[in-house]
């Protein structure tokens, strides 16, 4: 059998984003052996491109904002199918932190009382997000690495974990290669905390980079834990379409919080035609109304540019479908007109949107202080994620933590703008503690040997066929994209039972396929082979995310079908839970959804 | 359309060569997008590190045409692809294979200089009040994506292999932005001087020309560095002053005792 290396430590947190450096950050401070595990350089991970803010109700620019407000604002925007808790304590606890951030040497852009800067965005009733100008991923990862590199965390940078290892029901540690050398490697460990992002590499047009594959989906569902709301995939409504090469990067929200506008290629605002009746109440019905909001009037009503994504999503798309579109299949957004309302607005917009200008001056030869963006949607962010418990973070296994976008809940059946980064501290924190004292109160666990020795046998099967195989070899980049083009074409925006069952067929396929992935070369940081490891993980959950959509007939939130395009009372209140059956075969089931106890109700009310 | 031709850097520690392929050229296409046509129709082991593929995360760096470039901000309609195109990995630091190079020094390097340490919160709620005006030099430092193309170009680390006793550009504005941050009281000059050997920098300016964040990197981090240095360690005057008041107040006072924290962080 192939040798590895062995590590012990009492807590293993697996992603090195915002929500495993948080993680890896508490579990230290309390004083656990922490192993941090990333298929990266330290500091690359996805939360570097997020760019419009941290949701969190410091209250600094509208002093009428508070936690019960952001927490109704959040189950409102998830269709109050939330892990209420988890809405609950993430809109209780993101202030603080935020201002610990600062205590670590962030530095977020500020008021003219000079305190945190707050912005706009879709689905918030106030300002609410602290930013550095739209680079506020980078910001807030830089800022935990910098911290976190001097807690004595010891950071396996560029390795993949392909198993997590069991000692009956607990987790025992986990196993995976190094990327550079291809070389094993064991982790025996207390507990592990999952941060491993989403699945967006499961579409062809995403806003995602390619380590989004799925990874801690698809391990915590082979070690037994339960997956929940996988049907809800966030679709952002702004991603660059044109050049070809760039479609899907995406385009902040904050142009729109900044006063930017959609347009059709008719010139009209075609936002203010559809505004949902849960939203009447807080939307500027003309533009001078919703031109003043985003410029801080406080009587104002926010322009209907900033409803829920999902909801501008599927209007993007619908005036594509009617012949409305911008020359390359999607609208236009616009912030160069607010030179109308302001002097100086390319400097302006500069200052505000650096990134933008500059992502669209260099990728588009753009100019967006003089001319529209050419907008529509991406895919770019999963609701549905490991089932935990909301105050621990613990999965259905023992020891076994999830916090980020790999963990499902928090935000229903769509995620507002800026609750991501804000998610990713709060319950980056809770996992990190609750595993420390999980691995604290718990005696060390034995990785089952056989265990070991499968993965080995299976992770190198793709270079070992390469001889084997000759000219009738499968590339897995095929089938990557043959799976990207299933997904996008038949469980995208716009749905229907015929296209998802098309869909699970097709997926079925492409597991066989996958299972004769050839990867040439040898194990020495090799793509090829990574991404036909890559693979198991992006089919189960491309798996999950058809066969659950294809059961719920209803539209909510994210999952819109043309076949059932209302809300049904009955599918509202259950939730979909994905598990590995006993055969090893997917299994469904519909499990009530956690009722929200009187006094969060009260809230949710008062802010209907 | 139109067909290129690229060379591309093929090889491990043990050393490489240059080999063609060839791809087809579309619209809008970037370099790292060739770049990846190309591992997965001919070359599926062709190493390349990349993540966000919008000039944010710092990954894809390289040397293209021997320019130091992120791959994924460099427009092929930039490019004269009636010659080959070559694309290389980035030479201050050893090759792993193909493109993707061993950056570990870097990481090593960051721990060694001294973090964050901010003067007591201003306001019970544990939080400072910091005006904008003072943050605007430290947030253009904070731009840095750690892309390594600044260090790739240094020629004391380049040329010279000065790892040792150079931090080079990059941990230079490091040190700059924790430096000039409003809320630090740390002191980093003695280390600056001694151990991440500010004096190698003679100032050519290179690092800056490579930015692609354009952080003016020489002018506004490592030269107001170097001024800071030379006013505690060899300006006769603020010696004898130190000698009469003692050591730190003269170069950088604590904030928490000089009152008006902001006039701390000026020149």
């Amino acid at each position: 059998m192939d040798s590895y290396k062995t590590f012990d430590y009492d807590v293993l947190v697996i992603g090195a984003g915002g929500a495993g450096l948080r993680a890896s950050i508490e579990a230290s401070g309390c004083g656990a052996s922490v192993g941090l595990v990333c298929k990266s350089l330290l500091g690359k991970a996805h939360t570097v491109m997020a760019e419009g803010g941290i949701a969190a109700a410091l209250s600094n620019v509208d002093g009428r904002d508070d936690w019960r407000t952001h927490f109704a604002d959040t189950m409102r925007g998830g269709q109050y199918v939330n892990n209420y808790r988890m809405a609950e304590l993430h809109a209780q606890e993101a202030p603080d932190r935020v201002r610990e951030l600062e205590a670590w040497g962030a530095v977020f852009d500020r008021t003219k009382d000079q305190k945190i800067l707050q912005r706009n965005f879709g689905g918030h009733k106030y300002p609410r997000l602290a930013h550095v100008g739209d680079r506020t991923g980078l910001e807030m990862i830089r800022t935990l690495q910098d911290h976190g590199i001097h807690q004595g965390i010891d950071v396996h940078m560029e390795c993949t974990i392909i198993r997590l290892l069991k000692d009956g029901d607990r987790i025992a540690g986990a196993f995976g290669y190094d990327r550079e050398r291809g070389k094993f490697r064991l982790f025996n460990a207390r507990a592990v905390v999952l941060a491993t992002g989403g699945y967006g590499r499961a579409y062809k047009i995403t806003s995602n980079s390619w380590e989004y594959t799925g990874d801690g989906h698809s391990l915590a569902y082979d070690a037994g834990a339960d997956l929940i709301d996988m049907e809800y995939l966030q679709f952002h409504p702004t991603g660059m379409v044109w050049p070809p090469s760039v479609r899907g990067i995406l385009v902040t929200e904050g142009v729109r919080g900044e006063g930017g506008v959609l347009r059709n290629s008719e010139g009209e605002r075609f936002m203010f035609q559809d505004i949902p009746d849960l939203y009447k109440n807080q939307t500027a019905d003309n533009p001078e109304e919703g031109w003043i909001y985003t410029q801080g009037d406080k009587e104002a009503r926010r322009p209907p540019e900033l409803l829920t994504r999902d909801h501008v999503a599927r209007c993007i798309v619908r005036e594509v479908k009617e012949g409305r579109g911008s020359p390359h299949g999607g609208v236009f957004l616009d912030i160069s007109w607010i030179k109308e309302k302001i002097e100086n607005a390319p400097e302006h917009i500069r200052r505000k949107l650096p990134s933008m200008y500059h992502q669209f001056k260099e990728l588009a030869n753009l100019d967006i202080t003089e001319e529209p963006m050419e907008v529509g949607p991406t895919t770019h962010y999963a609701m549905g994620g490991i089932r935990v418990d909301g105050d621990t973070q613990m999965s259905s296994v023992p020891g076994l933590f999830a916090a980020g976008e790999c963990a499902g809940g928090m935000h229903g059946a769509n995620r507002l703008g800026g609750n991501s980064l804000s998610d990713l501290l709060v319950f980056g924190k809770r996992a990190g503690e609750y595993a420390a004292s999980f691995a604290k109160e718990n005696d060390g666990a034995t990785v089952n040997e056989t265990a070991v020795a499968d993965t080995i046998k299976w992770a190198l099967e793709p270079i070992e066929r390469q001889e084997a195989a000759g000219s009738a070899s499968e590339s897995p980049y095929q089938i990557q994209y043959d799976l990207q083009d299933t997904m996008q074409e038949l469980v995208g925006i716009v749905r229907n039972q015929a296209e998802m069952d098309e869909a699970v067929e097709k997926i079925a396929a492409l597991k066989q396929r996958a299972d004769q992935a050839v990867a040439p070369g040898n194990r020495e940081y090799n793509p090829g082979w990574h991404t036909a490891l890559d693979l198991h993980n992006l089919l189960t959950v491309s798996e999950a995310v058809a066969k659950t959509a294809a059961q719920r007939k209803e539209s909510r939130g994210a999952h819109f079908r043309e076949d059932y395009p209302e809300k049904s009372e009955d599918w509202g209140g259950n939730s979909l839970v994905v598990r590995k059956g006993g055969d090893g075969e997917m299994e469904i089931t519909r499990e009530p959804v956690m009722e929200v106890p009187a006094e969060l109700q009260e809230i949710i009310e008062e802010n209907r | 359309m139109s067909t290129a031709t690229f060379k591309i850097w093929r090889g491990d520690a043990k050393g490489g060569e240059f080999r063609d392929y060839e791809t087809e050229i579309t619209d809008g296409m970037v370099v790292l997008d060739a770049i990846h046509q190309i591992q997965a129709e001919s070359a599926n082991d062709l190493a390349v590190r990349w993540n966000c593929k919008a000039g944010k995360c710092g990954s894809c760096s390289a040397e293209v045409n021997g320019m130091p470039k992120l791959m994924c901000m460099t427009r092929m309609d930039t490019i004269d692809v009636d010659k080959p195109v070559t694309v290389e990995p980035i030479k201050a630091f050893p090759t792993t294979k193909d493109l993707v190079t061993d950056v570990s020094w870097n990481f090593e390097v960051k721990k060694k200089i001294k973090k964050f340490k901010p003067r007591p919160p201003d306001a019970e709620d544990g939080t400072w009040r910091v005006a904008q005006e003072d943050v605007d030099r430290v947030q253009e430092f904070r731009k840095c994506i750690e892309c390594f193309l600044c260090q790739d170009v240094c020629h004391v680390l380049r040329d010279h292999q000065k790892t040792e006793e150079f931090i080079g550009p990059r941990f230079l504005v490091y040190a700059a932005a924790l430096d000039m941050h409003p809320l630090d009281t740390e002191d980093r000059l003695e280390d600056l001087k001694d151990k991440h050997g500010i004096g190698f920098c003679n100032i050519t300016k290179c690092c800056t020309h490579v930015c692609p964040e354009h952080i003016t990197i020489t002018d506004n981090a490592i030269i107001p560095l170097k001024e800071r240095v030379a006013d505690r360690f060899y300006d006769p005057v603020m010696r004898i002053l130190r000698a009469l008041f003692g050591k730190k107040k003269a170069a950088k006072p604590p904030a928490a005792e000089a009152g008006a924290h902001e006039s701390t962080k000026v020149e």
